[in-house]
């Protein structure tokens, strides 16, 4: 048979290998970069994929079916690890019975998220062994290797990989799906599984014996490679950074690290000997360099690379050979910013407008609605993690009470609320804060492409299913005013806001429409819009909703009405949804519906 | 030692076609018998941001991302995103530009100007430059949205890959009935 060879992204690849490795269970929250795993996963058969409602469930669920003898796939970004790190820690002490290969799609550059912490952090942290493919060839292999170190050294195993892995295209063989060797199977086993205080003590020093076998095997680890070839330049790497450093500097020696927790450390001692001078080229922490020094080996490491953002070549190769790269050209500087925006149509557009001209504190969340921060809705004051809003709300009117009545409103997604955000409300109700939430309810996981979740009525494989009631939940939390708004309605939605932040009992307020991207749920909108350019005074009111449709046109003159103007307002046709926000704005009548189409 | 590799940058806007333009060129590049690497990023990019894909193909590819100052040949979708990357490009680098301007918030808000005469900047700078008037071509085979295979034809016409090679690779992506359509698209790039 001809050798199957194919381009595929770092996820696609370890979606590959999932199905490869004979994995039964996957589950994961989405995040980028790590969402288009599960989404690959889910095209093939003899599997149980799902949408967790957050991190911290998908990797419980990862673990029961470990715990059952079954191999396991947990996927979440690098964020999503610290809300699954309850269970990690005390999993780590545990052990499996199935493999169990738990994704950290790490984010340096913060292309998408709001920190860039390390998680190689997390690997010796929780005491477990972390694997890192630097492209999608190696993305399936560590992932399949993964699996049989887990049920080898009975541990989870953590594969890390980062935005340039995560979805860059690089050639991948495939590979037929082989048996796992454990067979699913009830079995009690409490002294490893129950971890009580004194069965948790027994388990410790069997975490500490493993980690020192697999220091020894990491010696040997096949994936810890030696590639010797001028000794004037000795490199330590691993991930995309080994990619960036052979890219600029071929004819060095390397220690590539496929395994980069536990350090194979006599190894990284005898390359130490046979080389001039010394790099560790690694993105954000000096994790493994700080281990080298350590071991009492001099070596060159964040003194020649940044600690902060991602590497690129030029990076790489101004620490290794002092050369820089040309400069942004002057001409490049200054240009207009393109920022992401919200799209045309956006249900979360109307709330925005409501809140930026209410002048109200806004905390904010994690989605796609933190867009409303940018100008010229300038509607988010803060935005920290999943769930964070209503807990900033809650503390805010604690800390403020009367100062703050009137003047806060949290914003929540609807998939960022059942993530984390229902343990917020109900901390409200029963704490007898005075919060005032609004849930931004597109029906749908929006910034990461539309991914579903419990409060849509359908699985990750498209089934029908259960759609929780929000506005029932929450009475349920024991919230009493509950109010469901249209945001495409202005003048009804702002009257409800207005009264309801004004309350001084806990009240939520739903914004429900759905996403304007959604696949299942067309919007109703008829008719596009248009600008009556007699009319327009230039009042600018259309324009501060910051819709791509709606541009400025320049134009000193006079309006019908015989007004000085410095310009009108125009829509562009094919940008433009029917949403109507704009028409509602203008107080002169000037925006109208088009005929027909 | 002679670097093989070879690189092509496409730059434009979310939502342009540009990752699906990429996708397209890589697999043709990989049945063209070379190693290829393809580099882009998701999320916030696509909701209308600057967006980027680098390609690499050669022999032996090791980074996915292009070091500044060694693209070969640059696709750019529109107008100032052009100019955004402009200290990625090789002196003798070869442009293909779509003639098209997407306003950027600041310029709809009137509170930033769009750049004038990018075609001249750029055609200064290049070693080979092509202006493609990639909407009407589109519109043309029949289809505003097949500015990207528009594109795709361009750049077929400057490498030096069997044009089956293209055409299969094109037939692949596309369900039956905007199978013509795309491939009078690509021909209309090819031959601009």
């Amino acid at each position: 048979m001809k050798e199957k060879r194919v381009l595929l992204s770092g996820n696609e690849a370890i979606a590959r290998a999932a199905f490869e490795s004979g994995v039964k269970v996957a589950a994961a929250y989405p995040g980028t970069p790590s969402t288009e795993i599960l989404e690959s996963l889910s095209a093939f058969d003899g599997l149980y994929v799902e949408w967790s409602p957050n991190e911290k469930v998908a990797l419980e669920v990862g673990m029961g079916a470990a715990f059952g003898g079954a191999r396991a796939l947990v996927v979440m970004k690098h964020v999503g690890v610290n809300v699954a790190a309850d269970p990690l820690f005390t999993l780590s002490y545990t052990g499996l019975r199935g493999g169990l290969v738990l994704v950290t799609a790490d984010d340096p550059e913060m292309h998408s998220s709001q920190n860039e912490q390390d998680n190689r952090n997390y690997a010796k942290f929780a005491k477990v062994p972390m694997l890192e493919p630097s492209d999608s060839q190696e993305a399936k292999d560590f992932t399949r290797i993964a699996f049989e170190l887990s049920e080898k050294f009975d541990t989870p195993v953590m594969l890390r990989t980062t935005t340039r892995v995560s979805h860059s295209k690089s050639i991948v063989k495939l590979d037929e799906p082989s048996e796992p060797p454990v067979k699913p199977q009830l079995l009690k086993e409490p002294a490893k599984l129950v971890m009580l205080p004194a069965n948790a003590r027994r388990r410790h020093p069997v975490v500490e014996k493993r980690m020192e076998e697999l220091a020894h095997f990491a010696e040997t680890f096949r994936e810890n490679r030696l590639e010797m070839g001028e000794k004037k330049n000795g490199i330590i790497t691993s991930g995309i950074s080994y990619e960036y450093a052979k890219e600029v500097m071929p004819e060095a020696s390397y220690l590539k690290l496929g395994m980069v927790h536990p350090l194979p450390k006599e190894m990284i001692r005898s390359f130490a000997s046979q080389v001039e001078k010394l790099f560790v080229v690694e993105e954000l922490d000096p994790f493994i360099e700080e281990q080298v020094r350590a071991m009492g080996v001099e070596v060159s490491g964040k003194t020649a690379f940044p600690l902060c953002g991602e590497l690129s070549p030029a990076l790489v190769e101004r620490g290794l050979k002092g050369i820089f790269p040309p400069p942004v050209e002057e001409i490049s500087q200054n240009l207009p910013a393109r920022p992401p925006i919200l799209c045309p149509g956006c249900p979360h557009r109307g709330i925005f407008s409501i809140l930026s001209k209410l002048k109200l504190f806004v905390t904010g969340d994690i989605g796609c609605y933190t867009l409303g921060f940018l100008a010229p809705l300038k509607a988010i004051d803060t935005c920290v993690c999943m769930g964070a809003s209503i807990g900033h709300a809650m503390g805010l009117d604690k800390a403020l009470g009367e100062q703050a009545l009137g003047k806060v409103v949290a914003v929540i997604g609807d998939s960022t609320f059942l993530h984390s955000g229902i343990t917020g409300l109900l901390d409200v109700v029963y704490n007898k804060g005075a919060a005032t939430i609004i849930i931004l309810d597109n029906r749908t996981t929006a910034m990461t492409g539309r991914q579903d979740h419990p409060g849509t009525g359908f699985t990750l494989k498209g089934e029908d299913t259960f759609r929780v009631d929000l506005a029932k939940l929450a009475r349920a939390l024991g919230v009493k005013h509950v109010k469901v708004v249209n945001p495409y309605n202005l003048t009804a939605s702002e009257r409800v806001i207005k009264r309801e932040v004004k309350r001084r009992e806990p009240s939520l307020i739903i914004s429900r429409a759905p996403c304007i991207l959604s696949r299942r749920e067309k919007s109703s909108f008829e008719k596009l819009f248009f600008v009556d350019a007699a009319t327009c005074t230039g009042c600018q009111a259309c324009l501060r909703l910051g819709c791509p449709a709606v541009e400025w046109v320049k134009e000193n003159g006079l309006s019908a009405q015989g007004k000085k103007r410095k310009g009108r307002a125009s829509i562009e046709r094919f940008l433009c949804c029917g949403c109507s926000l704009c028409a509602q704005v203008c107080k002169f009548g000037a925006i109208k519906e088009t005929d027909g189409e | 030692m002679e670097n093989k590799v070879k690189n092509i940058l496409l730059v434009g806007v979310g939502g342009q076609g540009i990752i699906l333009a990429s996708e397209i060129m890589s697999d043709v590049l990989l049945d063209g018998g070379f190693d290829v690497k393809k580099s882009e990023v998701h999320g916030m990019a696509q909701r209308g941001g600057s967006v980027s894909t680098h390609v690499r193909f050669g022999t032996k590819v090791f980074s996915p991302l292009i070091k500044e100052g060694e693209t070969d040949i640059f696709l750019a979708f529109e107008e100032l995103e052009a100019l955004r990357y402009l200290h990625y490009l090789k002196p003798e680098a070869a442009i293909l530009l779509n003639e098209q301007r997407i306003n950027p918030p600041g310029v709809s808000l009137g509170n930033e100007v769009y750049p004038a005469d990018v075609a001249g900047v750029l055609s200064r700078r290049a070693g080979q430059f092509k202006s493609i008037p990639g909407r009407k071509l589109a519109l043309e085979a029949g289809d505003a949205r097949a500015v990207n295979i528009v594109l795709l034809g361009a750049l077929s016409s400057i490498l030096s890959i069997p044009e089956e090679v293209w055409t299969n690779n094109i037939l692949r992506r596309f369900p039956p009935k905007a199978q013509r359509i795309n491939l009078d698209a690509f021909q209309l790039g090819r031959r601009a």
